[in-house]
């Protein structure tokens, strides 16, 4: 997003916060977004969320294969490995 | 949760992954079968929540996750360590699913304008006239109960697919934004988007879900 000189606005500001936790914002973009989080409680509340729900997506775990699921991946790798390619 | 351990544990857990598959990898060489379906149960979620999004029916995309077991089996000796296998497997999962028939998906061009937040909570001036109302503390307590990882998967589900795969491969399988551009063929700026827009929605749906302005 472009930037002009003076501060960015929230409507601005949560549009960059993806590029903030990703590290890719330039120096100048990165002072004026963190300027304005310094002066933005309800900005800086959206980055705790946005950096929350990125947290809350890793606690998604693989669950177990069924024990049906388990059975029939063996009994395709075992013909897997009897049949010629 | 201390701090380090949040921000560090994607990461953390792939790097650990990593590891555990280069050997289950040379089991698996060896004909070990217990290795093989060790592999299966590892990655399967990742797989499966891949290929859904690119075929029409849970069936189809099974039937694209064995095949891309087959595959592995049958042409192990090609996997030559340049990624991660969980990459590597990913890649041959997106171009099984691609030649399996793809649904109607890829219609809404990336540069479309999209807000991560509705232009009506802001006023003329783009300052917040509809604040974000605080709900961090009360989806912790629901992750401590175990109740909340339904809800995630529902939100995430409901995303457009490839905000979803780009969010599940980063946020939920740990993958590097490197990795994910492999995988599903994209440039970085565009990665960068779509996880802009899925992690925008998914933090909508999760207010809806807790906020109570």
């Amino acid at each position: 997003m472009l930037l002009r000189r003076r501060d960015i606005v929230c409507q601005q500001a949560v549009e960059l916060v993806t590029d903030y936790l990703e590290g890719t914002l330039s120096r100048r973009e990165r002072r004026r977004f963190e300027a304005h989080l310094a002066a933005c409680e309800h900005c800086g509340e959206y980055l705790a969320q946005m950096r929350a729900t990125v947290r809350l997506s890793g606690q998604i775990t693989p669950g177990d294969l069924t024990p049906e699921m388990r059975a029939e991946f063996v009994a395709l790798y075992e013909r897997w490995r009897s049949q010629p390619d | 949760m201390p701090p380090t351990a949040r921000s560090h544990r994607g990461r953390r857990r792939s790097v650990k992954v990593v590891e555990d598959d280069v050997e289950l990898l040379a089991r698996l060489r060896a004909g070990d079968e217990h290795a093989f379906v060790t592999l299966v149960a590892r990655h399967h979620d990742s797989m499966l929540r891949l290929a859904s999004s690119f075929v029409p029916s849970q069936a189809v995309a099974e039937e694209v996750v064995q095949d891309t077991w087959l595959g592995v089996v049958r042409g192990i000796d090609r996997f030559e360590g340049r990624s991660s296998l969980q990459t590597w497997l990913l890649r041959i999962l997106v171009n099984r699913a691609r030649t399996a028939g793809v649904k109607e998906r890829r219609h809404t061009p990336i540069g479309d304008a999209e807000q991560a937040v509705d232009a009506t909570r802001f006023d003329k001036t783009g300052q917040w006239s509809s604040p974000p109302a605080p709900w961090v503390d009360e989806a912790d307590e629901r992750l401590a109960a175990g109740t909340l990882t339904a809800t995630i998967r529902d939100a995430l589900g409901n995303l457009p697919p490839l905000q979803r795969e780009v969010v599940a491969l980063r946020d939920v399988d740990g993958l590097s934004t490197r990795e994910v551009c492999d995988v599903l063929d994209i440039t970085e700026g565009n990665q960068r988007v779509l996880l802009h827009r899925g992690r925008s929605r998914l933090r909508q749906a999760l207010e809806s879900e807790f906020g109570r302005a």
